[in-house]
């Protein structure tokens, strides 16, 4: 590799253009193969009929989108949009002042704080759920402790209650991480500012802090609720029967019914409700 | 606070020496004992280590070439995008998506198919773990190699690659445990013959709760600490290295 001078601009950029195949190559063509053709096929499947004993008939149909909107599907679609919702919006108002105290900690305390965030989070996702439903059955922990001080075992178990509980608890980090990240970063000279022109804690929390948080806010949320909305082991352990989320629906619509096609039909309502929401919240962080 | 009270309640009722799950009883060990006895959890565990072990290997190889190549060599931001897709989709979209797949392509579903399934998300973690890495790390020895007429490849090698040696470890050991934990693509994409831990824990408390699944539980989560807290150590190890260089 004797390269004059000025002949080193060409060696770098086809260098450059070498490097980029020889890296990215092998790692887009696995994308390609094992992720968007996967989506490809899911995307289309929506329009195909389920054959006799499961799998796939190659006829066009628009069955599956006018099932979808028969009110039952609606039904379950919108529950889900609640739970999740709700399960999120709890995430915040809990996850905030505890993202705020953690950034006011001494910087030792700091790193350990979070550690002890994240820690339960590495925990196998069932087993945390498990732990749930020992603490909330009728025989559980809980109503073990009421009783001996006289109340009667309440249903805490196998409700919609539980599942925002559960969803609560498995993702409550992924809002409290961005959070301290966001309010880490404010300058606090800004509120100082704020202080000094005479504004109460209140209107300076309500009109500095907060706005410029909004983004990590935002992020924490989306963090919650993607999760929470197409999730199907939470519903199903801690929700009994009962309570159906979208992701119950379409898991048992490929495992058990073996309808494909709808199941892919349901996935993408899935996905367009999320798509809506990145849609907003790039839309809400692009005006803040 | 409430996060610890679930995992504190699981450990110690492991050691209760009754039936129930729920009151505890006494103290006894027989629980873990019958553990090591049963055939599913043990079949389970070895499952479960072989995805992990060969996803891990997959993702962090594919995973850091993805990064190198997307920090150093591409401006693309649609590609960006779409290496960190399968960590930004549901898991359960990957999970049907590839179930039809599979059956397109009438691929047997076992092990192999797990595999493969878990590399694609593992993938777009260790490929954001080594980017950050790589966006703070000095672009200027890569650049005098290459200036002294070295190829890509070459300066990889020899340069970029020991450097960014602790992220890709941390990205690594990051793929790992997230495949351990991994149930919903598991499940989808593993068939009906084969069984990773998680599915057999989820099978074992449809069925029934004992204090059987409290010990697996308990020991499921000292693994995980143990892991988390050697994972901090070393990107903190990591991150002192290249300082007392200069």
């Amino acid at each position: 590799m004797k390269d004059k001078p000025e002949s080193r601009p060409v060696s770098l950029s086809r260098g450059r253009r070498l490097g980029a195949f020889v890296f990215l190559a092998p790692g887009l063509a696995y994308l390609a193969v094992l992720l968007l053709v996967p989506l490809g096929l899911v995307l289309s499947y929506t329009v195909l009929q389920r054959g006799r004993f499961g799998g796939v008939v190659y006829e066009f149909t628009t069955e599956n989108f006018t099932r979808l909107f028969d009110s039952l599907y609606l039904r379950v679609l919108l529950d889900s949009l609640q739970i999740a919702g709700l399960a999120t919006l709890i995430a915040l108002l809990l996850g905030y002042p505890t993202a705020y105290l953690i950034a006011q900690l001494p910087r030792k305390w700091k790193t350990i704080a979070l550690v002890a965030i994240v820690l339960p989070f590495w925990t196998n996702f069932i087993i945390r759920v498990y732990a749930w439903i020992i603490l909330l059955s009728p025989e559980g922990l809980i109503n073990g402790w009421l009783q001996a001080f006289g109340f009667g075992p309440y249903e805490l178990l196998y409700n919609r209650g539980a599942i925002v509980l559960g969803l609560l608890y498995s993702y409550l980090p992924l809002m409290v991480l961005p959070l301290y990240a966001a309010i880490e970063k404010l300058d606090p000279q800004l509120r100082e500012a704020s202080a000094n022109l005479g504004a109460s804690a209140f209107t300076t929390f309500r009109k500095v802090t907060l706005p410029l948080t909004l983004p990590g806010a935002i992020t924490g949320s989306l963090f919650v609720f993607v999760p929470s909305f197409g999730n199907f082991v939470i519903p199903e352990m801690l929700g009994g029967g009962k309570s159906n989320m979208v992701g119950n629906l379409i898991r048992s619509e490929f495992l058990s019914a073996r309808d494909w096609p709808f199941g892919s039909t349901l996935a993408l309502a899935l996905i367009a409700v999320l798509l809506v929401l990145l849609v907003l919240q790039a839309w809400v962080t692009r005006r803040a | 606070m409430f996060l610890y009270a679930p995992i504190v309640v699981l450990v110690v009722m492991s050691f209760n020496s009754g039936r129930s799950a729920y009151t505890f009883e006494g103290f006894s060990l027989e629980w873990y004992g019958e553990l090591a006895g049963d055939e599913r959890v043990m079949g389970g565990l070895v499952n479960t280590l072989i995805v992990a072990g060969g996803s891990t290997v997959i993702a962090t190889v594919l995973g850091t070439m993805l990064a190198v190549g997307l920090a150093r060599h591409s401006r693309s931001k649609v590609l960006d995008a779409l290496a960190f897709m399968p960590a930004v989709l549901p898991d359960l979209v990957l999970a049907i998506g590839l179930l039809l797949f599979y059956g397109l392509i009438q691929l047997t579903l076992g092990l192999y198919s797990a595999v493969l399934a878990h590399a694609l998300f593992s993938m777009a973690f260790v490929a954001a773990v080594v980017r950050t890495r790589l966006s703070g790390a000095d672009s200027s020895l890569e650049e005098a190699s290459r200036d002294l007429g070295a190829g890509p490849v070459t300066t990889f090698m020899r340069i970029t690659l020991p450097q960014l040696a602790p992220g890709v470890i941390a990205g690594a050991l990051l793929a790992f445990t997230l495949s351990l934990d991994e149930f919903v693509i598991a499940y989808f994409t593993i068939g009906n013959t084969e069984q990773t831990l998680p599915i057999v824990i989820y099978s074992m408390i449809r069925f029934g709760v004992t204090p059987k699944i409290n010990a697996l539980a308990a020991i499921l989560l000292l693994v995980s600490f143990t892991a988390v807290i050697a994972g901090q150590r070393l990107t903190k190890i990591g991150e002192r290295v290249p300082r007392a260089q200069d």
